[in-house]
């Protein structure tokens, strides 16, 4: 027995040799917890969201940038004029603004970027963004004119997007590694797998407003882990906090505050419209009546999420509630799925690994097997979603979050989209919307538009998707809501 | 020995040959498109295929393999898409960390495995051994991530000893040990526990031998007997265990690497498949596969050390 004893207590003392106290971090220091971590920091290059989310408008900058609103505000152009036609904007640059190298920054700058993201070779993931534009003109080394082809609408706030991120030729061939730009925070180091920091860019135009002084993203997909990071105060915030399960014991920890805000993400079951039978309006429409979102909701969200009866977000201007279109009826369901002639029928949930797809998946199977339908669920990996439902559009029903944001045109996207869906008289409908200059008209389009595929069941539309925030108490400055990917760091600090 | 040697190295090459030919197949039998996947849901299909030119992905599957291979030679292994840097430079930087937790990881398996067995024996069918049984049968029904889960629990977020997960590299030594500390466990525990149930029923059956009872009588001490008698006695079905469980070890740090989120190749493995990044996935697979190989080759030649009777078996 002595032996046993010996050997506890040995190696009790090596455990303790090794255990000494982290220091708290510094209070000019953000350590922030991400669950993505891309592969190339491009955002010109990547569609990755944390792309974004790290380095829009904190290392790089565009010509405009949009605030918690959404509305659009001036950034590297200070001021801009549109002509009477609409085509031709003249964007008026900012003095004094340097790239992290040291280079001034100018209109060439601008014509550069532009006519990457426009080219024919080029691989800038919302390429379409640029498709409007006819041409870019250097006028003076402050002055650039843009010219359209086609009124757009949503032009200027297209243009703070992180894929019309401003570069220097200079330094493109290594943003995909060591990102150069504009913004109040340079890179400094980014160590793969693990974290990526930067630094406050000293002479960023406005650095007296820049009140921390290094951020530090750490990558940390697992929730438990993320959760296990935030209470050990290895981090001081994790805006896009994964698991709404795991919200409470943070609700309850006076350290904590737990936000919960918006984004411009609908979640939808989506409906192949081009397979029969879901090219019958009315297997749409029974499908549409079979589901019960509060229960999904509860079930996939834990209760935190507002629920969508249209393709738009409940906080946008032009939103119309249209949750009552469809009441959950599973009688009514049954009726239709019968007139239909697809009673009994079997049909596929094919859902992307995300874990509000395969809880709100499940809910769906048992409510449209009360309405008499055999739903079997699939779980697939997301590289094989991409390929055979998105691409190749093999499947009957998937659940997805559509994150971007005015992205109604997807139903205008014709056939070969995967809802497979096509209708003249809404292409029709999102031309209009696109071209429309005045907000007020546009806005009434918009929900013209939200009636419009609302009636047509082209999809089930479930819920907004949440942003679920743990932050620290004493930071302030995280928007609460997310209109767009990027999360503006400069007017984030700690408060005394 | 020599033919030995030879017979090998060529099985060797050969594995990592088929090993290459497969994960080709594979990657590009599986659905999945690169382009889609780096581009997202919003890219233009003239954007996709300006990528795939650019990736060189447009090109067919037989002339790729053979550029690859003819690479692969010269120690070229290939630019990975999704990172746009080269693949030996992805799996250096995170080489040692896993090498460095697979290593730690095994020598605890080894210290507590072959300790805590070797004391069971000797304590057989008494509170030792029985309290070694059952906390190695615990050891063994835990499932690692939620031992994982649990050891951060305590030591990360209730007394605050250790960090919950990260790794801040070898240029922090007294840093970079603290947080291998709780992977170690985690990663190296139901191993031991499987080391020391092996170790005990090794030990026990060599203890029951006449030559055993010989060095008691001639008035050799008990643990003199134990340590240098009855252990290297036992080693042979104990070293082919611990070769089985490097490979398990090495494999395991892909679960552990998640949990306590440690930038090492199982992270670099998983988010290789997922992006489709065929030559990162083949030089990973091919580098298990050559440390697997190693390992077992280790363990054949550790026979030959444990047991020279076994010299002339070996062919």
């Amino acid at each position: 027995m002595t032996l046993f004893n010996r050997l506890i207590a040995s190696s009790a003392l090596v455990l303790t040799a090794g255990l000494l106290l982290a220091g708290p971090a510094a209070a000019s220091q953000l350590r922030i917890g991400l669950q993505q971590e891309p592969t190339s920091l491009d955002p010109t290059a990547d569609a990755t969201a944390s792309i974004d989310g790290m380095l829009a408008h904190n290392v790089y900058e565009s010509l405009t940038t949009v605030n918690e609103a959404g509305e659009v505000l001036p950034n590297l152009a200070e001021s801009w004029t549109i002509s009477d036609d609409g085509l031709t904007y003249t964007f008026t640059l900012v003095e004094g603004a340097i790239f992290h190298d040291g280079s001034a920054f100018d209109a060439d700058d601008v014509k550069f970027s532009f006519d990457r993201a426009m080219a024919e070779d080029s691989t800038n993931p919302s390429k379409s963004i640029f498709k409007p534009i006819e041409s870019v003109t250097v006028i003076d080394p402050r002055t650039v004119e843009v010219k359209l082809k086609q009124k757009d609408a949503f032009l200027l706030f297209n243009l703070a997007q992180g894929d019309a991120s401003i570069l220097a030729p200079e330094t493109v061939d290594g943003a995909a590694t060591k990102p150069v730009g504009t913004g109040p925070f340079a890179f400094n180091s980014w160590t793969r797998g693990d974290r990526l920091v930067l630094k406050k860019f000293e002479d960023y135009r406005d650095a007296d407003k820049v009140s921390v002084d290094t951020v530090e993203f750490r990558f940390i997909s697992d929730p438990a882990a993320a959760s296990a990071a935030l209470l050990s105060e290895e981090l001081d915030a994790f805006p896009g906090f994964p698991a709404p399960e795991l919200l409470p014991q943070f609700e309850a920890d006076p350290r904590f505050n737990v936000v919960i805000g918006s984004t411009e993400g609908e979640v939808i079951l989506a409906i192949n419209n081009a397979k029969p039978p879901f090219d019958d309006i009315r297997v749409r429409r029974a499908i549409s009546h079979a589901i019960d979102r509060d229960e999904i909701i509860d079930g996939a969200m834990y209760g935190r999420a507002v629920p969508i009866g249209s393709f738009y977000p409940p906080h946008g201007a032009a939103y119309v509630d249209l949750t009552d279109a469809y009441p959950h009826d599973t009688e009514k369901a049954r009726a239709l799925f019968g007139e239909a002639g697809v009673s009994g029928a079997t049909m596929t949930l094919r859902l992307p690994p995300f874990p509000y797809a395969a809880r709100a998946g499940e809910i769906i199977q048992a409510e449209l097997a009360e309405a008499g339908i055999d739903a079997k669920i699939e779980n697939v990996e997301w590289g094989f979603w991409l390929d055979e439902v998105y691409k190749k559009l093999n499947y009957d029903m998937t659940i997805i979050a559509h994150t971007s944001p005015n992205d109604m045109g997807n139903f205008a996207r014709g056939k070969s989209y995967f809802y497979g869906f096509e209708d003249p008289e809404f292409n029709e409908l999102w031309a209009r919307i696109e071209t429309e200059a005045d907000p007020n008209k546009r806005n009434a389009l918009l929900a013209e538009g939200q009636n419009f595929v609302t009636d047509q069941a082209v999809h089930g539309f479930l819920f907004q998707l949440p942003k679920l925030a743990v932050i620290r108490d004493g930071v302030s400055g995280f928007w609460t809501s997310s209109p767009v990917l990027f999360q503006p760091l400069a007017d984030v600090g700690w408060s005394e | 020995m020599q033919y030995f040697l030879f017979r090998r190295t060529i099985g060797f090459v050969l594995t990592l040959l088929a090993v290459s030919v497969i994960v080709f197949a594979v990657m590009n039998v599986l659905p999945g498109d690169p382009a889609l996947t780096i581009l997202g849901l919003d890219s233009t299909e003239d954007a996709r295929a300006a990528l795939r030119r650019e990736l060189g992905l447009d090109a067919p599957v037989a002339s790729r393999y053979l550029e690859w291979m003819s690479g692969a030679v010269h120690g070229e292994f290939g630019q990975s898409y999704a990172w746009s840097a080269p693949v030996g430079e992805l799996i250096a930087e995170r080489l040692p960390l896993t090498l460095s937790l697979a290593l730690s990881g095994m020598l605890f398996t080894l210290l507590l495995g072959l300790v805590m067995g070797v004391l069971a024996a000797a304590d057989h069918r008494r509170f030792g051994d029985w309290g070694v049984m059952f906390i190695s049968q615990l050891g063994i029904a835990l499932p690692a991530f939620w031992l994982s889960i649990l050891l951060v629990l305590l030591f990360a977020v209730k007394l605050r000893w250790l960090p919950p997960g990260g790794f801040p590299g070898w240029d922090e030594p007294l840093a970079a040990i603290r947080s291998l500390v709780l992977p170690t466990i985690a990663l190296g525990l139901v191993q031991s526990a499987v080391l020391a149930r092996v170790t005990r029923s090794a030990a026990l059956e060599i203890m029951r031998q006449d030559f055993v009872r010989t060095a008691r009588a001639a008035g050799l001490g008990r643990s003199r007997v134990l340590w240098r008698h009855v252990l290297p006695n036992a080693l042979v079905p104990i070293v082919t265990i611990i070769g089985m469980q490097f490979a398990a070890l090495v494999t395991g740090t892909i679960i552990i690497e998640n949990v306590f989120y440690l930038p090492g190749l199982g992270r670099l493995t998983f988010q290789a498949i997922a992006n489709r990044d065929l030559f990162t996935v083949q030089a990973l697979v091919m580098m298990f596969t050559a440390i697997v190989i190693a390992g077992n080759f280790i363990v054949d030649v550790a026979y030959l050390l444990i047991d020279p009777r076994l010299k002339g078996r070996m062919r």
